[in-house]
């Protein structure tokens, strides 16, 4: 059987170059910059972790066979090969070290888009067997049970149960011809059941049709993380096939930000053609609600809040006046964090860092970055919106005994619904116990 | 003529007073940048000095540089040089002709054989060009520079033509002219460059010969430091307005009635050695950058076809467009093939990709 | 003859053009190489057109974020001071735009010379911090390699070289010049080979970067 190897990392790294990766490189004037805006650079101190230095196995690939001055070169054998104990070198710094949270991208004087590289040269990573454990694993189970954790429907259908339960609502589940299919992520599911519970408030409230898939549940993309356009087409695949089976016309994301980036903006591509159904975060279908008049609010919340924009959902997605708006309905006394929005700073477990055990203490390192901002605003409790965000929050505060809890958006709002008479959002059909 | 009568025994014949003479001393020390204090030195080996037998060559030349040595004005130290020394051959200003007039020549130099001093005008074509592109008396200027040369003392290239080829030379130098430092290798020579020369400067050179016995000290196109040690821009009495950064932009705009610096409009001052600015011209009555003309800089090599005499030091004489835009469809064309190369090699890898599967991956864990 | 003047006259004939042809050759390469491997077709539905944002990030990335400003104001302040000293001093020095006016037609305004000369010291005080940053900054020093070194020697030459020149400090003055022109003439040939091509691809990458982001609603 074929075996991941360094043959099969190059061609992959090859076929990942394109005019703006060669731009950016041909741009690059070695200033540094990119490393003030990594908090892997700037907690730890160590230069290695500077952004444009954990792309130097593509830049090598892309200088020894896309520019005539590297082929030049090669041939009077000045050029620098990648050889497999360089990837293995480099592994950690483009696993360990990046939460391809863009920042970077933001920073760069001659605009280097450094993640969307380092997304790329992931790919070279997978192929020549150089990712990481964690992820590899995350993959593998993905793939095998449809969630990088290995939850099933059975685990879901329960909390189902105790959503209706304590709802009195139905948790509408393979229902066609509804208008939202919700994903949902597992690590949700285990450490969030609330949210469940909070979306099918708000829907009701609102009148939204939704349902949930028995077919496909889970919208995190291990591939994605890890870089294999392979794992995640294939993962992608099983949301589209579900989507189309209801007949959905739009898909919500979880709050989980990389899942929304893997299925927004990287899915049709990975699949090589557009989706028949639109795609929504969840924050942006309440704010659309919002805007329409279709989510009645009493009351605020009065202690300070703060809010962690999450990076894929803000930086890398453009929802940020968003959440802001639907915080307005809600909290009285919200201040943002200093550097925020588009410029804000990851909580330093996106991109897989949270899969991958052995990042364990830089992703603590890279938590300072955030846990300083929180500081100087010293909010009661933190707001946010990724189920990855909102754990690695919880565990960083825990660890400098910082008692901020951390809460998500959706939540806070399904607790400020207006008590309304229940109207029956759509007559009749109340069916949700699947098999 | 006597060429073994001193120099003050001459003066004295001409009715020249010892006053008068003493000024000329003056005048060639402070000429030569000497200090006054090697006047009466000057005087003292002048008054001793033989008169030195000169024989001047004038090949492809204009006649311009011989004009300007004699269109002097009475009484001057030009005047005074002539009688000072044994002009025994100049095509233009002897008396004698055809044969008689080789045979000054040869005569001068049987008698003066190691001691005479070489004038050279006009620049020369070279052994490689057609002989006969510029005769005299039937030999080629070559042939009679070599032959004249053999036995002077030193060799004095007076005019642009004759130190760096000058009008001749410029491209595409029909004439294969050169220069005389390009055809003699083992004579002392002295370049007095200019288009024409500053009459001062000739005289000047000559005056440090008779007085010294030795050529003056040279720059490195070995021009007198005396005349050539700093450039036009350096002592450019409108060199004010050039560091304040007031031009003349035309020759007729308030800046050139201002009398601002002609960089502008052409001057070469920058790159140009001379003495125009001190020395001036017509007797000291005034300079081409005081008449309101930039410095061609006629007294540096290759002024011809050093870009255009009104544009800009800073401006290169022609770039080729042609060359240019085919170098830069050369390299788009280069450019395109490595990128298309580039594009082949991933395209063909792609058809045989293979993609990564679990099985793949579970063997890594 | 081989004296200051002919070595003046062969950096502003033969090697005026061997340089710029070269130039040609290899930035067209460059450019070409890099803008035909284009772009696969992005099948997500955009949030936003990509022209305009990508137009805009070309200009706005001149400005750091106040964030990266007070990290680094050293170097944002360094870069900007030399990077606008050496582009004024190109463009608006009047043997300069002499030379702009000779070699291509089109001429402006130009400063007084104090003032290009004022810039020149400040450029090459600016290049100097420059340099001592990259070596002692551990980042810097980490990631640079040779070529950052030697594309600082050749911007800093020709800086130096004009400003030798102008103030007459090596004789003879044609030498002075000729330096000047020659060190000009070496950068413009190693342009398209180091990392200097960012003065032409710096456009593009932005652009690429702006547009990318400006797909997905945000300003980048
Ligand atoms: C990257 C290109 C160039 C840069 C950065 C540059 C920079 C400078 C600088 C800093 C000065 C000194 C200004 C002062 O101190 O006042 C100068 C003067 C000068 N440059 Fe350039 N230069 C460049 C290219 C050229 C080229 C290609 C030429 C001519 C072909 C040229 C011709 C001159 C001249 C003639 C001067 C005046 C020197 C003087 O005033 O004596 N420069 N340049
Ligand atoms: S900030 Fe940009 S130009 Fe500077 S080193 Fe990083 S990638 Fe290169
Ligand atoms: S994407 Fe974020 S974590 Fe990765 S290198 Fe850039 S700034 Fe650092
Ligand atoms: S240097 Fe000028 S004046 Fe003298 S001969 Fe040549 S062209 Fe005539
Ligand atoms: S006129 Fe010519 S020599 Fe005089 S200052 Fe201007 S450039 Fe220099």
């Amino acid at each position: 059987m074929s075996e991941l190897s360094l043959e099969r990392g190059l061609a992959a790294l090859r076929a990942e170059i394109d005019a703006p990766v060669a731009a950016f490189f041909s741009s690059c004037v070695r200033c540094g910059l990119c490393a003030q805006s990594c908090p892997f650079y700037l907690e730890t101190g160590d230069p290695r972790y500077t952004p444009i230095l954990k792309l130097e196995p593509l830049r090598r690939v892309w200088e020894a066979e896309f520019t005539l001055w590297g082929r030049i070169k090669r041939w009077l054998g000045l050029g620098q090969e990648v050889s497999d104990a360089m990837l293995a070198e480099w592994e950690p710094l483009l696993y360990d070290s990046c939460t391809m949270c863009g920042r970077c991208s933001m920073v760069c004087p001659v605009g280097n888009d450094l993640a969307y590289m380092i997304r790329k040269t992931r790919e070279g990573m997978v192929q020549s067997g150089h990712a990481p454990e964690g992820l590899v694993a995350a993959s593998v189970r993905a793939i095998q049970t449809g969630s990088p954790m290995g939850l099933q429907w059975k685990t879901l259908a329960v909390q189902i149960q105790h959503v209706e339960r304590s709802t009195g609502l139905t948790v509408p589940v393979d229902r066609a011809g509804a208008e939202y299919l919700v994903m949902l992520s597992s690590m949700e599911i285990i450490n969030f059941p609330e949210y469940l519970e909070a979306i099918t408030r708000i829907f009701d409230h609102a009148g939204v049709r939704w349902t949930l898939s028995t077919q496909c549940f889970e919208a995190t993309n291990a591939g994605i993380q890890i870089g294999s356009k392979d794992i995640a087409a294939e993962l992608v695949e099983r949301v589209v096939a579900a989507a189309s089976a209801l007949g959905v016309s739009r898909v919500i994301s979880p709050e989980c930000g990389h899942a929304f980036t893997a299925i927004r903006w990287e899915g049709p591509n990975l699949i090589g053609r557009p989706y028949p159904f639109r795609v929504f975060h969840i924050i942006e279908v309440l704010d659309e609600l919002r805007r329409d008049g279709r989510l009645h609010t009493e009351g605020k919340e009065a202690d300070r809040l703060s809010m962690h924009d999450p990076c894929n959902l803000a930086r890398k997605s453009g929802v940020i006046g968003e959440q802001r708006a639907l915080m307005g309905l809600v909290a009285e006394n919200f201040v943002d964090l200093d550097e925020h929005g588009r410029f804000q700073w990851c909580c330093g477990a996106g991109g897989g860092v949270s899969s991958n055990e052995r990042a364990e203490p830089l992703k603590l390192a890279a938590f300072k970055r955030k846990k300083a901002q929180i500081e100087a605003v010293e909010p009661e409790r933190m707001v946010t919106m990724c189920a990855t965000c909102r754990t690695q929050l919880e565990e960083g505060l825990e660890e400098f005994n910082m008692d901020i809890p951390v809460v998500g958006l959706t939540e806070m709002i399904a607790e400020h619904l207006v008590e309304r008479p229940a109207v029956e959002p759509e007559a009749g059909t109340e069916s949700g116990q699947p098999a | 003529m006597a060429a073994s009568q001193t120099l003050a025994e001459q003066l004295r014949a001409q009715g020249v007073s010892r006053r008068g003479f003493l000024k000329f001393c003056a005048a060639t020390a402070s000429l030569m940048a000497l200090p006054p204090s090697l006047i009466p030195r000057i005087a003292e080996a002048l008054e001793a000095a033989r008169r030195p037998s000169v024989i001047w060559l004038s090949f492809q030349e204009c006649t311009g540089c011989t004009e300007s040595l004699t269109r002097s004005h009475a009484p001057t130290l030009e005047g005074l040089i002539f009688e000072a020394i044994s002009l025994d051959y100049h095509h233009t200003l002897q008396a004698a002709s055809g044969e008689a007039a080789e045979a000054a020549r040869l005569q001068a130099m049987r008698d003066n054989a190691g001691a005479y001093l070489v004038v050279v005008d006009g620049s020369i074509p070279g052994p490689e060009a057609n002989p006969g592109y510029s005769t005299v008396a039937g030999h080629s200027n070559h042939a009679i520079l070599m032959e004249t040369v053999e036995h002077a003392a030193a060799v004095i290239a007076v005019g642009t033509c004759a130190a760096f080829g000058g009008l001749p030379r410029a491209a595409p130098n029909p004439t294969g002219a050169r220069a005389v430092m390009e055809l003699v290798h083992d004579k002392p020579i002295v370049n007095i460059s200019g288009c024409p020369p500053i009459p001062m400067a000739i005289t000047g050179v000559l005056a440090h010969y008779l007085t010294f016995g030795r050529l003056p000290e040279l720059d490195a196109y070995r021009r007198p430091l005396a005349f050539f040690g700093e450039s036009i821009h350096d002592r450019c009495y409108r060199r004010p307005f050039y560091d304040r950064g007031l031009f003349a932009e035309s020759f007729d705009d308030e800046g050139a009635r201002q009398g601002w610096c002609l960089y502008r409009l052409g001057c070469k001052g920058p790159t140009t050695y001379n003495a125009c600015a001190t020395q001036r011209w017509n007797g000291g009555t005034s300079w081409p950058i005081e008449a309101g003309h930039p410095c061609l800089g006629c007294s540096e090599p290759a002024f011809w076809d050093a870009g255009g005499f009104y544009r800009a030091v800073s401006v290169p004489p022609r770039v080729n467009a042609a060359a240019l835009l085919g170098a830069g469809a050369a390299g788009a064309a280069l450019g395109a093939g490595t990128a298309l190369a580039a594009r082949h090699l991933t395209r063909d890898e792609q058809q045989h990709r293979e993609p990564v599967t679990v099985e793949e991956l579970e063997k890594k864990l | 003859m081989n004296g200051a003047m002919e070595f003046l006259l062969w950096t502003k004939g033969p090697m005026f053009q061997i340089a710029l042809g070269i130039f040609a050759v290899g930035m067209l390469a460059r450019l070409f190489e890099i803008l035909l491997l284009g772009r696969a077709t992005n099948h997500a539905e955009a949030r936003a057109g990509e022209w305009l944002p990508g137009l805009r990030t070309v200009f706005t990335r001149t400005i750091p974020d106040p964030g990266t400003f007070r990290r680094a104001p050293f170097d944002v302040l360094v870069g900007w001071v030399w990077h606008l000293g050496f582009i004024i001093v190109l463009l608006l020095s009047v043997p300069h735009v002499e030379l702009i006016a000779g070699v291509f037609g089109v001429s402006w305004p130009a400063l007084p010379n104090p003032v290009i000369d004022l810039l020149t010291a400040i450029t090459l005080a600016g290049l100097v911090a420059a340099l001592l940053h990259r070596l002692l900054h551990p980042v810097k020093r980490r990631i640079s390699i040779p070529q950052d070194y030697l594309v600082w020697a050749l911007t800093f030459a020709v800086v130096l070289t004009g400003y030798l020149a102008y103030h007459r400090l090596v004789e003879p003055y044609p030498l002075a010049l000729g330096m000047h022109i020659l060190s000009a003439e070496l950068l413009l040939i190693c342009l398209p080979f180091t990392k200097l091509t960012h003065i032409f691809t710096t456009v593009f990458a932005r652009w690429y970067n702006g547009a990318a982001f400006g797909r997905k609603g945000v300003r980048s």
